[in-house]
């Protein structure tokens, strides 16, 4: 969607009513798929309020002690302060800390109707996109059925990551609040027809959240006489996390570089290993896994070696002995993209047991294909990216199972998503028109210099994560590594994040154009300057705006001289002091919601729009 | 004013001078004046002017009296030496320091109830003397400090916030310095820092006494409906004659101006002042066409401004080859050259018997 026109020769007013636009400003909230409301639980954080914290994250990310552990945090990346220096505010790490400390919230959650509306809805997986649907729906009175095929509920989040980065006591507590508000859970029941399902006729709508659980192959000379010790990483890491393997060779290759492998090699440690080697086709640009979790893993002394390419598993006496590699090299352009790939050479590498995590796949034998649900050129069911209803209304995919392994946050901004079409279904709405986002502002100006926000910079450096000692984590399977932030460093940290959602909000008409705002702005985003092309404006700035990634605010046309206040919202500070300076009030920092509609509120419009008996 | 202090963070690409400083380097304390004051204004443009000569900041000398306008010498360059001076004496602290070291930069601030009322005597004869500094006046019409009552450059028929009309005639600045035989007049406007800062640019290399009178709005006593001196009037009543682009000795030349339209002065260290005129018949260089001019526009309530005149030749001698100070500052001098010791001191004392 695009919210800034582009005329040739100026720029159009920026539509600052637009809930996109003060959206975007908040960089974490924007790249945050769940649109979690950061800086207002940051700031909740900061004022020790570590519960109603809690219930920021809740309202929106539904698992903050999994997510502040687990998450793959794509509004780091996105945080404006890794722009203004150099790393971003630990936000993952905050979220862990209201999780880890908050008190009792069972009163305050949503309360469940006695009298249920008489929709049921059946959710296939007990992973966190069908938690995240029972969890919207069962308050506005849907009885949700959800089949699980192992003994306990939580889906990947339980059987793929291990538990020394995710204990399990957090798992269970999480799940437990949603599965505590009445889920019909069926542990041990695998469905095996989708046809059976819907036949019987129980179910109003029917929700696939049954994740992408097949690993992915690597078909290679030797591969079934190795079979024995070749395992499949997230098989793997599986039959570790309930118990079935409990031991692996001294010498380990880990073949791929995602966030799996790098589960896969730190598991091995724990599991006997004594030499693990993460085996990468390119060179680290390339690497699928998070930095962090990279980090964690060379912490612990795991070898990746990059450039080899995977040749043949070796068996010798009937057994795997290791695996012969094409050692790779690549010609990159200036952009770090490969131009060309040769091999310079063939490598052996001894092993005594290989784990493949190359990548995994959504496998869908159970759904029978003339059900009206239309599957694909790759065999995966066509699912709408707005409704997440497959191509038969009433049935609904979400999380890995929609769109192929992405992350927990991402499915469960599925499970939200899917929740309001589930309910739209069931009330007989169309289910393209949803609520619009929004946004609402309010003035945080208290008085002469009161503002009612930190707005001071706090020159400090991102806090470093406490780990256990390397030679106390690895004595049980389930220590956690990161011991979490300290009540003084949660303190710190939460000083670093900048407020972006307390937004400079400029009125042209009261503006004398006396230029305090532009001469106090530290980092020179405000300039005002006759209004021009785009491109053309970003060259005229007191500094240069060369994000363009960031958009541009421009005002209407000043009163005294028709020139344009031109912000670059890049590097913006929200220190405040453009509005503090501000003779005329021009400027004022406003607190911006952002209005992200989940089923509750469909609900509460739709109930309003009917009549009403007297 | 604002309690909340300007944070340390700055733009990660800042471009630094040739000294490698950004122009962050050049700011100074926390500004106390009101929030939207012009002199805040003059303040930056002098910040960004420091900042592009890459001037040293501890070879910069700040002076001023007392005022609103004296307070800001504390809000620019914290790295530079400073003088508050008692109500108008700013410029003879300013000559004496000139006498002691030439080699530094001076920079006197200076307001309209500072320089035209307790100091005008002062200021005449600074201009007289050719003492070489950059003196500027934030000149709002007003006595800000004092609540707002009529300054000496309150124009007639003006205003003020209570009601009452000024009846008297104001003193110009920049017409006194003409008449005094000042050999760089300008006058600039706080909200047009395209204008101001080449001038400081240029005022601050001149050599000899360079005046820029700077309009600049007293945001609190002075910005209302009737005033002469508001940001909305000044905006609509100030008229660049020309547009001086300050070029330093060591850019090439590069801009091609065609016959007429532009014409260079060149400053004693070879680096030249571009003079752009927005009307051809305007002559910066002849004294007597300059203040008639000013005072032309003046008649009809218009305020000229930019580079209004310059000694193209520099012919007038400045106040060191007047009196002849040493080359050398007198920090620097040795001992026996100070002082002419006791046979010395006889050889004075006899010429007075």
């Amino acid at each position: 969607m695009c919210i800034f026109r582009q005329p040739s020769n100026i720029v159009d007013a920026t539509d600052t009513s637009h809930p996109d636009y003060y959206h975007r400003v908040v960089d974490c909230q924007w790249a945050c798929p769940a649109h979690t409301d950061v800086p207002e639980y940051i700031r909740l954080i900061a004022q020790g309020r570590l519960t109603e914290a809690y219930l920021v994250n809740r309202e929106s990310n539904v698992f903050p002690g999994i997510l502040g552990r687990v998450c793959d945090r794509p509004c780091e990346p996105a945080c404006r302060r890794g722009r203004v220096e150099d790393k971003p505010v630990a936000i993952c790490r905050l979220k862990r800390v209201a999780a880890d400390h908050h008190e009792d919230i069972a009163t305050r959650l949503p309360k469940i109707p006695k009298v249920k509306n008489g929709k049921r809805i059946a959710c296939i997986g007990a992973g966190c996109a069908s938690l995240t649907v029972a969890n919207d729906l069962l308050p506005l009175g849907y009885e949700v059925t959800m089949f699980e095929r192992y003994s306990v509920p939580g889906g990947l989040m339980r059987s793929n990551i291990p538990a020394f980065r995710l204990p399990e006591s957090v798992l269970d507590e999480e799940i437990g609040m949603i599965l505590g508000m009445g889920v019909d859970l069926r542990l041990g029941t695998c469905i095996e027809s989708l046809r059976a399902l819907l036949e019987d006729g129980r179910f109003d709508a029917v929700f696939v959240g049954s994740g992408a659980p097949k690993g992915k192959e690597l078909r290679l000379p030797g591969r079934e006489e190795a079979a024995a010790n070749v395992h499949i990483g997230i098989s793997w890491l599986e039959s570790v996390a309930f118990g079935h393997i409990g031991h692996i060779g001294e010498r380990v290759l880990i073949i791929g570089v995602g966030n799996t492998a790098m589960d896969c090699c730190r598991t091995s440690l724990r599991l006997g290993a004594r030499q693990v080697k993460v085996m990468a086709r390119k060179p680290r640009g390339f690497f699928k896994a998070s930095p962090w979790e990279l980090e964690d893993a060379e912490e612990e002394h795991v070898e990746i070696l990059v450039n080899r390419a995977p040749k043949a598993f070796v068996v010798q006496n009937g057994r795997l002995a290791g695996m012969r590699f094409d050692c790779m090299e690549y010609e990159l352009d200036a952009r770090g993209r490969i131009l060309s790939e040769r091999v310079t050479g063939e490598e052996f590498l001894p092993a005594d047991d290989v784990i493949l995590a190359i990548g995994q796949e959504n496998a869908f034998p159970w759904i029978e294909r003339d059900l009206g649900i239309e599957f694909d050129k790759w065999d995966v069911p066509v699912v709408d990216a707005r409704t997440f209803q497959s191509t038969r209304a009433g049935v609904f995919f979400g999380g890995d199972a929609a769109f192929g392994p992405k992350n927990i946050i991402w499915a469960v901004e599925h499970g939200h998503q899917a929740a309001i079409s589930i309910h739209r279904h069931c009330q007989g709405e169309p289910l393209g028109e949803r609520l619009p986002a929004g946004v609402t502002l309010s003035s945080r100006k208290m008085g002469m210099h009161e503002w009612s926000y930190a707005n001071d910079y706090a020159p400090i450096e991102r806090r470093l994560m406490p780990h256990v000692s390397l030679k106390e984590r690895f004595k049980k399977l389930n220590i956690e590594v990161e011991l979490g932030f300290t009540a003084e460093q949660a303190a710190e940290e939460a000083q670093r994040c900048l407020n972006c959602d307390v937004q400079t909000v400029f009125a042209a008409k009261l503006c004398i154009e006396c230029d305090a705002c532009i001469d106090i702005c530290p980092v020179d985003c405000l300039t005002i300057t006759g209004n021009g092309a785009e491109a053309q404006l970003r060259t005229r700035l007191k500094a240069p705006a060369q994000n363009p990634a960031q958009p541009l605010y421009v005002s209407v046309a000043l009163p005294q001289t028709g020139r344009v206040m031109v912000k670059d919202e890049d590097l913006c500070v929200h220190c405040g002091l453009c509005a503090e300076r501000c003779p005329t009030a021009a400027w004022d920092m406003q607190k911006s919601h952002i209005h992200w509609p989940h089923a509750a509120d469909e609900a509460r419009v739709l109930e309003a729009r009917k009549p009403k008996i007297a | 004013m604002t309690f909340i202090a300007k944070p340390r963070v700055t733009h990660p690409s800042l471009p630094q001078n040739a000294l490698g400083l950004t122009r962050r380097a050049y700011e100074g304390a926390l500004s106390t004046l009101c929030a939207g004051c012009g002199h805040d204004s003059i303040t930056a443009a002098i910040v960004e002017a420091c900042w592009r000569r890459s001037i040293e900041p501890q070879n910069l000398v700040k002076l001023s009296g007392i005022g609103c306008s004296s307070k800001t010498t504390a809000y620019f360059v914290s790295g530079a030496h400073g003088f508050n001076a008692v109500h108008g004496r700013m410029p003879s602290i300013a000559m004496g320091a000139n006498a002691a070291n030439r080699r530094l930069t001076y920079i006197g601030i200076s307001g309209d109830g500072d320089t035209l009322s307790i100091g005008l005597g002062q200021f005449c004869h600074a201009v007289r003397r050719n003492v070489d500094m950059l003196y500027m006046i934030e000149n709002n019409g007003v006595y800000g400090l004092t609540k707002g009552q009529f300054s000496a450059s309150a124009d007639v028929g003006t205003r003020a916030k209570k009601g009452e009309t000024n009846l008297q005639p104001p003193i110009d600045p920049v017409l006194l310095a003409l008449d005094l035989g000042a050999t760089f007049v300008a006058r600039g406007f706080s909200g047009d820092k395209h204008q101001l800062v080449p001038l400081i640019e240029a005022g601050l290399k001149h050599r000899g006494f360079a005046l820029i009178d700077v309009l600049s709005p007293c945001v609190t006593f002075n910005d209302h409906e009737g005033s002469t001196k508001s940001y909305a009037y000044t905006r609509e009543h100030y008229e660049p004659a020309v547009l001086a682009d300050f070029v330093p000795s060591e850019a090439p030349i590069t801009v091609d101006y065609g016959v007429g339209e532009a014409r260079e002065v060149t400053l004693h260290d070879g680096s030249r002042i571009v003079l752009r005129k927005i009307d051809s018949d305007y002559d910066p260089t002849d004294r007597a066409a300059a203040a008639a001019a000013v005072q032309a526009r003046m008649s009809s309530g218009e305020y000229l401004t930019g580079l209004i005149y310059v000694d193209a030749g520099e012919e007038r001698p400045d106040f060191h080859q007047v009196n002849a100070t040493p080359e050398e500052p007198l920090n620097a001098l040795p001992y026996e050259q100070l002082s002419p010791g006791s046979a010395g001191l006889r050889k004075v004392l006899a010429r007075y018997r």
